[in-house]
């Protein structure tokens, strides 16, 4: 079996046993166990995996890990296709599956690479420069660039695999298994305490799988693969691999997106593709290590040139050879061990160009015995080759770096360039947790400063994110961090701790010399624009080159945060990982300011992209909502109801009879209510019982109107308002006993209402004494409605009086149902929301089904009709009974409704000195009116504006709309509701609804088309 | 994502609780004997403190009970929680 032609014989985390087959844009390559889609794709000699953002140029991967900006694929197919995946961060598996992407038609021949040509059109701020104007040419302009410039296409069908959510409590957090968080799980892990260690990669170590460290005199990963089994082990140690930490929230709460499934072909049975953890941290340490700069020169993004320490990366661990000849280019250390590293694997290495006057000295020897030229003082000034490497171009600067001293001095042909620009720790969690960084010049880096941090985010930073570059630094004070953690968390190690790690390699390194932006080799050195010497990238992923950052300059911005927006740069999904400070030190360069005044963007979760999945976890489909069903709902379904979501109850719209349209269902049934008898489905009701001695005091300051003189026995419609003095709910009211009543609310606001009366008691009225209890779901109700519904229900409960005079309108009483489940006992109210003769008939929930089968038994010599709530809405328009939400918004007062008469002026109540400010006292408020148009036929839709003339164009001042509209069978014609300007004074007179392009000429009137069948004067819901 | 600790039930995630807004607001009264402009202050006017601000929570997903919370608009520390009716507590600015 011959191996990919990039492959070492030896060497790497890798299974050369077995062989893994791939798919990238349809051509079939080998892996092997232990790869990742980046490493097989670099080992089978993949250079080109995409092209970039705006100018479609080629690229290829620069990185190992989570800051890769260049290889972003489409994994998988179908549902399961997920765009924007980082290919280094794929577990390879047998039949994956990966597409480029930003690329038309195809990666190597790529059309849109004529940005790159026209770049001057391109500027930094280019969307806001070129498209600011017609603004109706937007969409195109939008179209042309989303094919153009897009990142990935997202899935085109719904994704068949499951995710998960699990919440989490632990006393230590730590982010990150480099040597680092290891030292610091394993130490805290002694203690007793409950440590969670996560880390975005498969296998715990960190840069220790990578850069060939030694500690106590063996391979750095065998150390760490030792701490790891231990730390499986322990059973107060949860460790999670493949799993990233997005979010870092207040009070130590963490977001975690765990990869449970995606180095798979497809889940396990049963298994979820990733899961979202929520984990509640006594303390974290942040162990998350540094991110390798690239050094900014000309066309440094081209395939071939790379990290210094990503080249170690797929030499060390994945066994792979990243070029045939390489030259490395620094300005710190990094580079020596990786010189050496790529020479050992079988790498032509023609030179070292160290920008600094001085090598560390440690590594000379083995760089002399190796053969490895080394050029002090010296930098990278431009790269040749266009889809891959083929040279680089070497100059000495001047001692500010802003300059060449004597042009180009020679070229060396290479296929592998490895940048070292220093490090970056990996701050992005610290900053979201609310701590604050501070600048570090000797370092060219930022690192955890004072600033606001609460007690409350509770978190120690370190390792390599601490700056704490040097191993044994890692290893010694991450033990620290992890000990002191847990003793934070009140948990202390008995006895001795573990034996205390050490290094093989203890030297500190130099500093680097941070040089921001390396110049040109053409006369205008230092701009590094198209005619000199090509594009300096600084942002590869949102293609944000030295030149746009200068600019920006140029152009007055001065805040980074604005330069960002700007620019675009560090708004990739990387969110900048690699460019954020080459970024810094450009714009405080051309600003000429030091670094800090400049600032430095705030960090804001995710730190990795998350799916939507993992956020929705299992609340998809019929679980997205919990859905409430009345205990007729059976009984609607078997009649054929079509119902209608209304808050999370399903109700019954209509029910439709075979041949029937809505409309004609509505008509039947809306008729049948006024001409025989109605069944409805009231069970949705918000129901609310409150007891206590003060209750009737209570609800004297809820409702607008009165409830002091109510009689046991009776009920009363009741208004509520905010203090506002805006409505904002109503509903019947029936006074149970002396102390003890049965509040009615509306459908939707039942669960507002509660918290509306708890607030009051609990916070103001705290000396009423008045409890209140949901009873919404203990009882069913159906509504009997019609001229028929007296004799019908007198058939039920053959010893109740019902005649006017024993049980008049606006009370209720209680009866045994002989004929109902073995003499049922029912609360009856004289009440109903149609303006027909009505009973609500109440039973305990269980028994909901009986009574509505005996009622529709006892009903079929009527031709009783069952109704929804299309029909109910009808039949309360056409008496004009309002609806709260529907003929008011929340601007809305009683009187504004013609409901002047409901306002007590003897008692105060909520929300009434609101009554008598100027506002609402005003006389052109919105009011309601009946409308009828002057064409019977035409019903004009809910949301029509009323206008004053016949002309429907835009821009023009509504003088209101319409709330309600409908057909009714009783008038034989269509009518509507409105909230009209000064309304109550304009009946009769003739308007005009914007409509369909016309203007629709109607009439206003009372809003009221029908007078309720009813024997007292007070309207009732 | 805020810990706070309701006094009848103990530590709870924030998703359980829902903030009521400004505490210690008193309602007037004798409304009916204040001009527009103090009872629009009563009505409308909140505070936006930087720094700490007294409000009201309930735990609605819980007890249901509501309570008084001292709490740092910058760092979103807690610094204090109390019972409805009593004075705000003295917490470090
Ligand atoms: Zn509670």
């Amino acid at each position: 079996m011959t191996d990919a032609v990039h492959r070492l014989e030896n060497g790497g985390r890798i299974d050369r046993t077995q062989r893994l087959s791939f798919h990238f844009d349809g051509e079939t390559m080998h892996g092997h166990p232990g790869d990742t889609l980046a490493s097989a794709l670099l080992a089978n000699g993949v250079r080109l995996v995409g092209r970039s953002f705006k100018y479609h140029r080629p690229r290829g991967l620069m990185a190992a890990g989570g800051e890769e900006p260049n290889g972003l694929v489409r994994l998988r197919q179908g549902g399961r296709a997920e765009p924007n995946v980082r290919a280094t961060e794929i577990i390879l598996y047998d039949g994956l599956v990966a597409e480029s992407q930003n690329r038309w038609p195809s990666l190597n021949f790529d059309l849109g690479a004529v940005n790159d040509r026209l770049s001057p059109l391109f500027p930094a701020g280019f969307y806001y420069k070129t498209f600011m104007w017609p603004a109706s040419l937007w969409p195109t302009y939008e179209a042309v660039i989303r094919r153009m410039a897009g990142l990935g296409k997202a899935a085109e069908s719904a994704d068949p695999d499951r995710y998960e959510k699990q919440y989490a409590h632990c006393d230590v957090l730590v982010v990150g298994a480099g040597p680092a968080g290891l030292a610091a799980a394993h130490w805290a892990g002694r203690t007793g305490a409950r440590v969670i260690l996560a880390d975005e990669g498969a296998e715990l170590g960190g840069a220790l799988l990578g850069n060939g460290q030694r500690i106590d005199g063996r391979p750095g990963m065998n150390w760490a693969a030792g701490i790891g089994a231990e730390l499986a082990r322990a059973e107060n140690v949860r460790l999670l691999p493949r799993t990233i930490v997005a979010g870092y929230y207040d009070h130590n709460a963490l977001t975690l997106l765990e990869r449970v499934a995606d180095h798979l072909l497809q889940p396990d049975q049963g298994q979820p593709r990733q899961r979202l953890w929520q984990v509640r941290a006594k303390q974290v340490v942040l162990a998350t290590g540094a991110l390798e700069r690239p050094l900014v020169l000309a066309n440094n993004d081209r395939p071939g040139v790379m990290g210094a320490g990503a080249v170690q990366t797929y030499i060390n661990r994945y066994g792979v050879r990243p070029g045939r000849r390489a030259v490395l280019f620094t300005n710190n250390d990094s580079a020596y061990p990786a010189a050496m590293d790529l020479a050992k694997a079988g790498v032509a290495v023609a030179a070292v160009v160290e920008l600094r006057a001085q090598a560390p000295l440690r590594y000379l020897p083995e760089l002399e015995q190796l053969g490895i030229e080394l050029l002090v003082d010296r930098a990278v000034l431009s790269v040749t080759g266009r889809k891959s490497v083929t040279g680089v171009q070497i100059g000495k600067l001047n001692e500010a770096g802003d300059g060449v001293v004597a042009g180009l001095e020679r070229r060396i042909d290479c296929d592998l360039l490895c940048l070292s620009g220093g490090w970056t720790p990996s701050l992005h969690l610290l900053s979201q947790s609310g701590a604050g960084l501070q600048w570090d010049a000797a370092q060219g880096c930022f690192l955890p400063g004072p600033g606001r941090a609460a007690a409350s985010q509770a978190v120690r930073v370190a390792g390599a994110a601490n700056g704490d570059f040097g191993l044994q630094d890692c290893l010694t004070l991450g033990a620290e961090a992890g000990n002191a953690a847990a003793n934070d968390a009140g948990h202390r190690r008995r006895g001795r701790g573990p034996r205390k790690p050490a290094a093989d390699d203890a030297a500190a390194p130099l500093p680097p010399r941070p040089i921001w932006s390396i110049p040109g080799p053409g006369r205008n050195g230092g701009n590094n624009s198209g005619s000199n010497g090509g594009k300096a990238f600084v942002d590869f992923q949102s293609d944000v080159t030295a030149a746009d950052l200068r600019l920006a300059a140029r152009e007055g911005y001065r805040s980074i945060e604005h330069v960002k927006r700007y620019t675009t740069t560090g708004m990739g999904t990387d969110q900048g990982r690699t460019s954020n400070i080459n970024a810094l030190g450009i714009v405080a360069q051309a600003l000429d300011v030091p670094v800090p005044q400049v600032g430095h963007t705030t960090f804001r979760p995710p730190f990795s992209p998350v799916t939507f999945g993992a956020l929705a976890g299992g609340q998809v489909g019929p679980l997205l909502d919990p859905v409430r069903r009345t205990p007729m709902h059976g009984w609607h379904l078997a009649a054929g109801a079509v119902f209608e979501p209304v808050g999370q109850w399903q109700r019954p719209y209509y029910y439709p009879k075979a041949g029937e349209d809505m409309a004609a269902a509505v008509d039947r049934e809306s008729l049948a209510a006024r001409t025989s008898v109605g069944l409805m489905d009231a069970t949705t009701l918000g129901k609310i019982d409150i007891q206590g001695p003060d209750a009737a005091e209570f609800l004297n300051r809820i409702y607008t109107n009165g409830w002091k003189g109510l009689a046991v026995g009776g009920c009363r419609y009741g208004l509520m308002l905010g203090e506002d003095g805006m409505i904002f709910d109503d509903g019947v009211t029936a006074r149970l006993g002396q102390g003890h009543f049965h509040m009615t609310t509306t459908t939707g606001n039942a669960g507002h209402v509660l918290d509306w009366l708890e607030s009051w008691l609990q916070t103001e009225w705290p000396e009423l004494v008045v409890y209140c209890t949901s009873v919404t779901e203990q009882w069913a109700v159906a509504a009997l409605c019609g001229p028929n519904a007296r004799r019908l229900l007198a058939e039920l409960c053959p010893d109740l009086d019902l005649s006017p005079a024993a049980f008049p309108y606006m009370t209720w009483q209680t009866a045994a149902l002989p004929g109902v489940a073995g003499g049922l006992e029912a609360r009856i109210f004289r009440i109903g929301f149609t303006g027909e003769l009505s009973f609500e008939i109440n039973v305990p929930a269980g028994h909901g089904p009986t009574l509505w089968q005996a009622l529709m038994a006892a009903g079929e010599k009527y031709a009783i009709t069952p109704f929804g709530t299309e029909a109910m809405h009808v039949l309360r328009a056409e008496v004009g009974f309002i609806i709260v939400g529907q003929e008011t918004d929340g601007t809305t007062t009683p009187e504004d409704l013609g409901l002047g008469r409901m306002v007590s002026g003897k008692k105060d109540f909520l929300g009434k000195r609101s009554l008598s400010r100027s506002d609402s006292m005003r006389q052109d408020r919105p009011a309601l009116v009946g409308l009828l148009t002057d064409d019977p036929g035409l019903r004009v839709p809910e949301g029509a504006q009323l206008i004053a003339g016949t002309n429907p164009a835009p821009p023009q001042r509504g003088q209101g709309h319409v709330t309600s509209s409908y057909h009714s069978p009783n008038l034989g014609r269509t009518f509507a509701l409105a909230m009209l300007e000064g309304g109550h004074g304009r009946h009769g007179e003739a308007i005009h609804i914007a409509y369909d392009g016309r203007a629709v000429p109607a009439t206003v009137t009372a809003p009221r088309f029908l007078d309720p069948v009813l024997e007292a004067p007070e309207r009732a819901k | 994502m805020l810990l706070i600790s309701c006094p009848w039930c103990g530590d709870r995630s924030e998703e359980e609780f829902s903030c009521g807004g400004e505490a210690h607001i008193v309602r007037p009264v004798t409304p009916q004997d204040m001009d527009d402009q103090a009872w629009g202050d009563y009505v409308f006017m909140r505070r936006n403190e930087k720094g700490v601000h007294f409000e009201r929570w309930r735990h609605g997903n819980g007890c249901g009970r509501w309570f008084n919370v001292a709490r740092s608009t910058v760092t979103h520390e807690i610094l204090a929680i109390y019972q409805v009716g009593d004075d705000r507590p003295e917490v470090p600015e």
